[in-house]
């Protein structure tokens, strides 16, 4: 069994909604309301849920880009989450992120070269010479020509412009590397490039990933784990065979009954969600599903199903699921 | 809307401390002192200095004089003036007319004409009005308003000699309209060309933006003739962005009415402050700038009460 | 208007505006390489007095091609260096107003929150007060050098381009590029200038041309005044001062001194207004 290099429990993150002249709190999203999740050195967990659902903001907090409320937040052992940033800067050299849209993710006044160096040059790695190496290693590793160092990002298409982000991403040899829908932004043949890369990239240098999507085919191809998320909870988590072929949160058969192209083999549950996401500001009480669940029953509305283990690393936050 | 008031009020009050403490920091931070007139001439004895420093309440620590001072503001009491001892508010209130009846007249030629031409080019866009209207403004920006008016004076009052070269009354005339306006028109000119340029370049961008919008399109689709377009559709939104720039360009206006008021020997505000300049008369200096920025903050506020009247999204914010 | 009338007229307007921008570059040009040279060009010494040439009409001697002042002064010769210096306060003073008004808007704007509201708070109050006004009273304070008329000028002037800065730094906050840097551990300072600073170099390229164009407006009233440029210096401001008293015998010392400014201004006008449209339409509705 890998070890365990990231350990997320009790993570919330919320967000006050302020109005009026003095600019009261009124409110809150809660964005990540509770969440536990874990991730061996080496393996891809995927963090799956509609749009809303708090994986973009569990990524950030993971990276401290955004600043959890409670919780904790444990990398190699050592709790990151109340630190700050300052403290934080042995951390950054090992976890990544790699964002969704390659056009805003690039700074388009630099040149990739430049952007490439930027990482040595924030953690004063090298001179000028053994940067320039570094970057062309790492052109080569992403499969770009050498001298698209010279270029500026405009100048490469969406597919391209993610393998810089992947290079940048890379350059500090991180242990773990968030990636934010990495390929959500491209056209569906180049995705399927970049997703092997990153494959064949986390082989060769014992990367884990924590891949956060929304396109459940794809998570099918890389995930060795999946945690499906809803309304800032974790609502499932599952070995991938495990979670495509027997998921067993009724909202994760919606998610999975709602797939247009079927995984093949896969048994089709007749469970369908009714109506709309409701608001992160207003969840609703108890299991926040509840509202949407075919199976409802009083109890799902009055307590939080806490998550239960009812397979060996298959955890359901259900109260009508028994082990 | 009163709610709207209020926090529109509230959010002056900081402004007025702030100017405040950087009017009461400009006159302290003047070499010399604030009593340099006495302690930068050789003649006055030490022993002089000191007693009018103590009657002026200068020995005293600094805050307590910023707040003895801003609220002798708040009161009325704007101090005395070095020479003469005369009441600072007094003086530039007895001024104030003269300047306000300049920029007045100077900002209601640059309204309408800036407007007319404004609309003129949006409406006409890329014509040759259009484009001789934006190079014309552009041009006229350029020009130092001090020069423009000094040669406006050499063409009109010297060489011919159809108006008066300065002053604001022909001697022995004072009082009578007629020779007041024949001694506004040039200043009131002078000053309303820069004014004008602006106006007419923000008005052509206010209308362009406002006639691009789908409800113009509509109005157009309901058969509406153009003029009730342009009245009665497109100006009531393109009027939001122009009063906000009354608001922005209120202390421009002083500073031209400044230039222009020394050129043409107009005895207004900008007059007294640079014979104050000369002489040295802090507090006269001090009083102006606090009377410039009250009336400038006063004037963005009621801008912002007439957009917030207009467009009541402005309100609900 | 049919199809082909539009497009033509699309053609013509960016042909205008890209003719007037050039324009306004080719006075700039002019302008800078006249005042850079103009101790070569000028062909007399500017401070040389000679009482027996004085008050000489333009073209009346070919010695002296625009005349010459109450002291024998060779005018020509003291438009070029009093260009020279009327251009160099110009240019110092809008790298003064660049710089300032660029470092605290993207302070403000970066780093948000308090500093962002005293900053702008701080901003407001300074506009409160009438650019010449304030101008003039910290003028008259300080011993006027060049490098100090500058530095005043450059100081009461930055107002507008921080908010510039500032709004465009917030709209560059929330890419995702500002957050890779975050991601990857930089500081906040590398973030502001080496991130975000280089993004907003078009509207301060703009605001800076256009600054040129107002500072030294700025200097020739004040130096008309008598409070910028101390003569014996020439500076174009300096050289009007006494223009009233011309009229009736030497105008054109009142008028060239002016068209000499007029130009200058509308050059750096035309240039910054054409930039302005060429680099982001954007920035249109700011003044």
């Amino acid at each position: 069994m890998a070890e365990t290099l990231l350990s997320v429990s009790g993570l919330q993150v919320h967000f006050p909604i302020r109005a009026g002249l003095l600019r009261r709190r009124v409110g809150m999203v809660r964005a990540v309301d509770g969440v536990d999740l874990d991730v061996a050195r080496g393996e891809t967990l995927a963090l799956v849920g509609e749009s809303g659902c708090g994986k973009t903001t569990t990524g950030k907090a993971i990276l401290r880009l955004v600043d959890p409320t409670a919780g904790s937040i444990r990398f190699g052992g050592e709790e990151i989450a109340r630190r700050g940033q300052r403290e934080l800067a042995p951390f950054r050299r090992r976890m990544q992120i790699i964002f969704q849209d390659p056009y805003s993710s690039l700074n388009p006044r630099m040149t990739v070269g430049a952007i490439l160096s930027a990482p040595f040059e924030i953690h004063r790695i090298g001179d000028a010479g053994q940067r320039r190496a570094r970057v062309a290693e790492l052109l080569e590793m992403v499969g770009l020509p050498q001298e698209a160092a010279r270029r500026y990002p405009h100048e490469f298409s969406g597919g391209q412009r993610q393998r810089i982000g992947i290079a940048r991403a890379l350059a500090l040899r991180p242990e773990l590397v968030v990636g934010d829908e990495p390929v959500s932004a491209l056209d569906v043949s180049i995705q399927a490039q970049i997703v092997n890369l990153m494959r064949h990239l986390q082989v060769e240098l014992g990367l884990a990933y924590v891949m956060i999507s929304h396109n459940l085919a794809v998570v099918s191809h890389v995930a060795d784990r999946v945690a499906v998320m809803y309304l800032g909870r974790i609502v499932e988590t599952a070995p991938r065979e495990a979670l495509f072929f027997g998921a067993r949160h009724p909202y994760t058969q919606a998610l999975l009954a709602a797939v247009p192209e079927p995984v093949p083999g896969r048994r089709r549950t007749r469970h369908v969600a009714r109506g709309d996401v409701p608001s992160p500001a207003r969840p609703p009480s108890g299991c926040h599903f509840h509202p949407r669940c075919p199976l409802a029953t009083d109890a799902c509305a009055r307590e939080a199903p806490v998550p239960r283990e009812i397979a060996p690393g298959h955890r359901v936050a259900c109260h009508l699921v028994q082990p | 809307m009163i709610g709207f008031l209020l926090r529109r009020l509230l959010q002056a009050v900081p402004l007025l401390i702030g100017v405040s403490i950087i009017g009461f920091g400009l006159m302290h931070l003047a070499p010399g002192g604030p009593l340099a007139v006495y302690t930068l001439n050789p003649t006055i004895q030490a022993q002089d200095i000191e007693r009018i420093r103590v009657l002026f309440g200068l020995d005293q620590p600094v805050h307590i004089q910023y707040a003895k001072w801003a609220s002798g503001i708040f009161t009325g009491n704007w101090g005395y003036t070095f020479f003469g001892g005369r009441p600072v508010l007094g003086v530039i209130l007895e001024r104030v007319p003269a300047t306000l009846l300049l920029m007045g007249s100077a900002l209601s030629v640059a309204i309408v004409v800036g407007l007319a031409i404004g609309v003129l080019g949006a409406t006409r866009r890329y014509s040759v009005f259009d484009i001789l209207a934006t190079s014309g403004a552009l041009v006229a920006l350029s020009f130092p308003t001090f020069w423009f008016g000094l040669m406006a004076i050499y063409v009109f009052a010297l060489e011919l000699r159809w108006l008066p070269s300065g002053g604001m009354w022909e001697l022995g005339e004072e009082g009578s309209i007629l020779s007041l306006l024949r001694h506004l028109i040039l200043p009131t000119l002078v000053l309303a060309l820069v004014i004008t340029a602006t106006w007419s370049r923000y008005a052509r961008s206010a209308f362009l933006e406002a006639l691009q919008q789908d409800f113009m399109r509509t109005a157009r689709a309901k058969g509406l003739s153009p003029r009730v377009r342009l009245l009665r559709h497109a100006f009531p939104n393109a009027a939001k962005p122009l009063i906000a720039l009354l608001g922005v360009e209120l202390p421009f206006l002083f500073s031209g009415a400044l230039v222009t008021e020394t050129i043409f020997a107009w005895p207004g505000m900008g007059r007294l402050f640079v014979d104050a300049l000369t002489m040295k008369e802090y507090p006269i200096l001090m009083g102006m700038m606090m009377f410039t920025a009250i009336f400038v903050i006063v004037g963005n506020l009621l801008a912002d009460i007439a957009i917030a009247a207009i467009d009541p999204r402005v309100r609900l914010s | 208007m049919s199809a082909q009338a539009a497009a033509s007229r699309r053609v013509w307007r960016r042909f205008m505006h890209h003719r007037v921008a050039f324009v306004g570059g080719i006075v700039v040009a002019l302008l800078l390489s006249a005042a850079l040279f103009a101790p070569v060009l000028a062909p007399q010494d500017p401070t040389l007095l000679d009482t027996s040439v004085r008050f000489l009409a333009p073209f009346a001697d070919p010695r002296f091609l625009l005349g010459t002042d109450e002291l024998g002064r060779d005018t020509l010769s003291r438009l070029l260096h009093g260009g020279r210096v009327s251009l160099t306060v110009g240019l110092v003073a809008m790298a003064t107003t660049v710089l300032t008004g660029a470092v605290i808007g993207i302070a403000a704007g970066y780093l948000g929150g308090v500093a962002d509201t005293l900053l702008m708070r701080f901003v407001d109050t300074m506009l409160c007060f009438p650019q010449v006004f304030l101008l003039l009273v910290v003028a008259a304070f300080v011993p006027p050098t060049l490098l100090s008329i500058s530095l005043v000028i450059g100081l009461t002037s930055w107002m507008e381009v921080s908010r510039i800065v500032r709004a465009e730094i917030l709209n560059l906050k929330e890419q995702d590029f500002v957050a890779a840097a975050r991601a990857l551990g930089a500081s906040r300072a590398r973030i502001m200038f080496r991130e975000l600073l280089p993004n907003a170099a078009a509207p301060i390229l703009v605001a800076a041309t256009l600054k040129v164009a107002s500072a030294v407006l700025m200097e020739s009233y004040i130096s008309y005044l008598g409070y910028g440029v101390q003569p014996p210096l020439a500076s174009w401001g300096n050289m009007l001062t006494n223009a009233q008293g011309y009229f009736d015998t030497v105008p054109w010392l009142a008028i060239l001194p002016g068209i000499a400014i007029t130009a200058t201004v509308m050059g750096f006008n035309f240039l910054g207004d054409g930039l302005r449209d060429a680099l982001d339409p954007r920035l249109r509705m700011d003044p």
